[in-house]
């Protein structure tokens, strides 16, 4: 190709620019849905249970706290990424994989839980609207571990041949980004009930 | 993997990632598209020739109403568009190809299986008859029992998707691939115009995204967002369809004002006037297009503070239309003007837009919207605006880009049939429209009563849009004449003002020899005319030999980047993954079927060599 491939205008890898363009958009969706849900907060119909009936605070809170600490090891894997030592990439990567892990079984377990306690997705608007939003996180973290968990097994079979900050870089930019509007969503649904 | 991938032949066009290619398969398959529009338009106006017809039965016109809007907006217009980005953004930005070559392929082809979803509604005998907005509760299973809706709702859904993949991908190509020189301010303006459209496309489908999985889950699993019967609330689909749909229109819109003010100053052998308020016009309206929204609801009851709020807005894009237009006009007066097919198409969208854009205006006060909500006037509105304005615009666009698509000239005898006989019959069909809607004929009603009066402009109506059908065939013959005996194209057949200008006709697949480097706005321009003297009278002269790209000696020395199947097997999977809300009882497994095509494309796609 010729010489103008390589370099952009604005200094920055694509693939990252394109990550803070697809961030941009997810912002709306994610909007969107946490719109939707402070509508129906209050949609629950008589004999249904509310948030203060099944919402097990203790529980949600660990696991935010797993997903925050899971950021912290994208950070440093990303830093080891960047110098070149191996051992700490793989095992700051392995313990983000695993941090998304631990969330999707604390989410699976919130859910058979609720759904055990006759907090279904259709039993109220309020029901619906938060498995919708929090379904649609749940489903971020989802594809984020699948993709930093082939990057892991990606650097297991390629080792010292395959140190790509760039790619690890936008990885690291989604789950961020996908913990941030947890965030936002342990903010909104979970605590706000208690204020 | 894919080096040896044939260069010609069927299958290096489905695994083509050169923007170029992709951007024909768009344009062909836009053009596709209008041909099922067009004829269920014809069928619309063949219904409503005369008083109390039975050509068509009630629930028939229902579904062409419903399908001629979302083929037109989504199969045509969009993809039409998106055509237009493929092939001119790199070219005009001096660019090798796209940001993600891969990525464009994939955007193409899940637009084209999305839109094949939809339209399969037809074979199914189950057409949506719920509009091209899909009113709640009308959607409702109780409405709507069959999967007409499921159809509507998977189509569009995938072929949103690609819209957003393909803007993503646009908008990180003019940010970060322009040549060397081409700042911000230096971008000709028809690719401002697609940066904001891109930014208005990439923050408002995921809106519909989420509206349309509302709708899903609403009809597949019984909640009731949209079901007033538990707390849902109808009015709130209106909200989310339009904080996407008129964004939407501006989609439409802009690219073809982009398109206009490119092909203006090259048949009027001036500049464009006022470049950088055209600039500020283009941002403005795209930012006052999230703020508008809700004038398409005030008949809704929104309240005194929300409809005067969206009203005040509403009136406020008035104000960098105007703009637009003024400068449009600025940049004609005192030029040499050449009314070629191109420059008449162009100017035929200013004149009108501005009479579809005043008609806006009245909308855009409640006390004469409640009077003309519904009626045959809005029809007439959003004709001028998307049709008069928009396809007109683009009209131009594709006389004036063909033969740098092609390197084939299209005909000027029957191009100009081709207007005339478009001018004439658009005019014919839809300025009636404005009587019509004034004396209360309602809309998207299958007849009326022949003692309504509304028989003589109802009758040219129809006759306009068989005018306008035959302009369509006039244009499909140019197209093929063009291919069979068509001129060949010089590289710059206008004498042209932008970088895609300096290359032969068609491009080489590699684009540019040299990396081009730009110190202006229409720098090809001044790099073919100098000043006659240094005294700075302003005065140009054509120079001897213009610096037109050189060709080079050994293309394969160019590295491109590798055709790919990935794209089309992911999109594939994508469209399974749609389909499996038609199989009620094994549609787990369709899902699965789906997820696992689309987990295998995409690790295909990471680990092959781009």
């Amino acid at each position: 190709m010729t010489a103008l491939a390589h370099s952009t205008q604005t200094g920055i890898d694509n693939r990252k620019f394109g990550m803070w363009v697809l961030i941009a958009s997810e912002c709306f969706l994610f909007g969107t849905l946490i719109t939707n849900f402070l509508i129906h907060k209050a949609s629950i119909l008589p004999g249904t249970p509310g948030g203060q009936q099944v919402f097990d605070i203790e529980i949600t809170t660990w696991s935010t706290f797993d997903l925050l600490m899971s950021s912290v090891a994208m950070v440093l894997a990303l830093d080891a990424c960047r110098r070149r030592d191996l051992f700490q990439f793989r095992l700051w990567t392995a313990v983000v994989v695993l941090g998304g892990l631990v969330f999707l079984g604390f989410q699976y377990y919130e859910f058979s839980h609720f759904l055990h306690n006759d907090f279904g997705f259709t039993t109220s608007l309020f029901a619906s609207s938060f498995y919708l939003l929090t379904g649609c996180h749940g489903l971020h973290v989802l594809v984020g571990t699948l993709w930093l968990g082939t990057i892991f097994v990606t650097s297991l079979v390629r080792g010292d041949r395959w140190f790509n900050a760039d790619v690890v870089e936008t990885a690291g930019l989604y789950w961020h980004f996908v913990d941030v509007v947890w965030i936002v969503i342990f903010t909104v649904v979970y605590l706000y009930i208690y204020l | 993997m894919a080096t040896y991938l044939p260069k010609t032949g069927v299958i290096s066009w489905l695994t083509t990632v050169d923007h170029k290619r992709i951007g024909i398969l768009y344009a062909a398959s836009a053009f596709f598209f209008l041909a099922f529009g067009g004829i269920e338009a014809l069928l619309m106006r063949t219904q409503l020739l005369l008083p109390n017809m039975t050509f068509l039965s009630a629930e028939v016109y229902n579904g062409l109403v419903t399908m001629h809007g979302t083929t037109m907006i989504f199969l045509f217009l969009m993809p039409l568009i998106a055509a237009f980005f493929n092939f001119l953004i790199p070219l005009m930005i001096g660019a090798a190809d796209v940001a993600y070559p891969r990525m464009n392929a994939l955007s193409f082809w899940v637009f084209l299986f999305g839109g094949l979803l939809l339209n399969y509604s037809f074979i199914a005998g189950q057409v949506p008859q719920v509009g091209w907005f899909a009113y709640a509760n009308l959607t409702s299973k109780v409405f709507t029992p069959d999967h007409s809706v499921d159809f509507w709702i998977l189509g569009i859904q995938v072929v949103g998707l690609a819209s957003l993949i393909s803007s993503i991908n646009f908008f990180v190509t003019i940010v970060n691939m322009r040549c060397k020189g081409m700042s911000l301010l230096k971008m000709p303006i028809f690719i401002w115009a697609s940066l904001v459209t891109q930014i208005l496309l990439f923050l408002s489908l995921p809106v519909i995204t989420v509206a349309l999985i509302m709708i899903a889950t609403d009809r597949t699993f019984g909640t009731g967002f949209f079901d007033p019967g538990v707390g849902g609330s109808v009015v709130m689909w209106q909200h989310l369809f339009w904080i996407f749909g008129h964004p939407e229109v501006y989609i439409l819109i802009l690219p073809a004002m982009g398109m206009v003010s490119e092909i203006i100053p090259v048949f009027s052998r001036k500049p464009l006037f006022g470049y950088p308020v055209m600039v500020y016009s283009v941002s403005a309206i795209g930012f006052l297009g999230f703020a508008v929204w809700a004038h398409h609801m005030f008949t809704t009851g929104l309240g005194a503070w929300a409809t005067a709020f969206f009203s005040f807005a509403t009136m406020l894009i008035a104000v960098p239309t105007g703009v637009k237009i003024f400068n449009w006009i600025g940049t004609m007066w005192g030029g040499q003007i050449r009314f070629t097919t191109a420059n008449l198409f162009a100017i035929s969208f200013v004149c009108m837009f501005t009479i579809g854009g005043l008609s806006g205006i009245m909308h855009a006060s409640p006390p004469i919207d409640y009077h003309q909500h519904d009626t045959y006037f809005v029809v007439a509105h959003f004709h001028y605006v998307l049709y008069g304005g928009a396809v007109m615009g683009i009209f131009g666009g594709v006389y004036y880009w063909f033969p740098k698509f092609f390197g084939r000239m299209l005909s000027e005898c029957l191009g100009k049939w081709q207007f005339w006989l478009y001018m004439i019959g658009f005019n014919m069909t839809f300025f009636p429209m404005h009587f019509l809607g004034l004396q209360g004929m309602p809309r998207r009603n299958f007849t009326y009563a022949p003692d309504q009066g509304w028989e003589l402009w109802n009758v040219v109506s129809s006759l306009g849009a068989y005018i306008t059908a035959m302009g369509g065939l006039v244009f499909l013959v140019n197209v093929i004449y063009a291919f069979w005996k068509g001129k060949r194209a010089p590289a710059d057949p206008w004498d042209g003002r932008t970088l895609e200008w300096s290359l032969t006709s068609p491009p080489p697949e590699y684009n540019f020899a040299v990396a081009p480097e730009v110190s202006q706005v229409d720098d090809w321009w001044y790099k073919k005319y100098k000043p006659v003297s240094s005294s700075g009278s302003g005065q140009l002269e054509k120079v001897e030999d213009p610096p037109y790209q050189p060709d080079v000696e050994d293309p394969s020395s160019i590295h491109l980047p590798n055709q790919s199947f990935w794209p089309i097997v992911l999109a594939m999977g994508i469209t399974v993954i749609a389909s499996a809300f038609f199989f009620p009882v094994s549609g787990l497994y369709v899902a699965g079927t789906g997820i696992l095509i689309t987990l295998i494309a995409s690790y295909g796609w990471s680990y092959e060599t781009p």
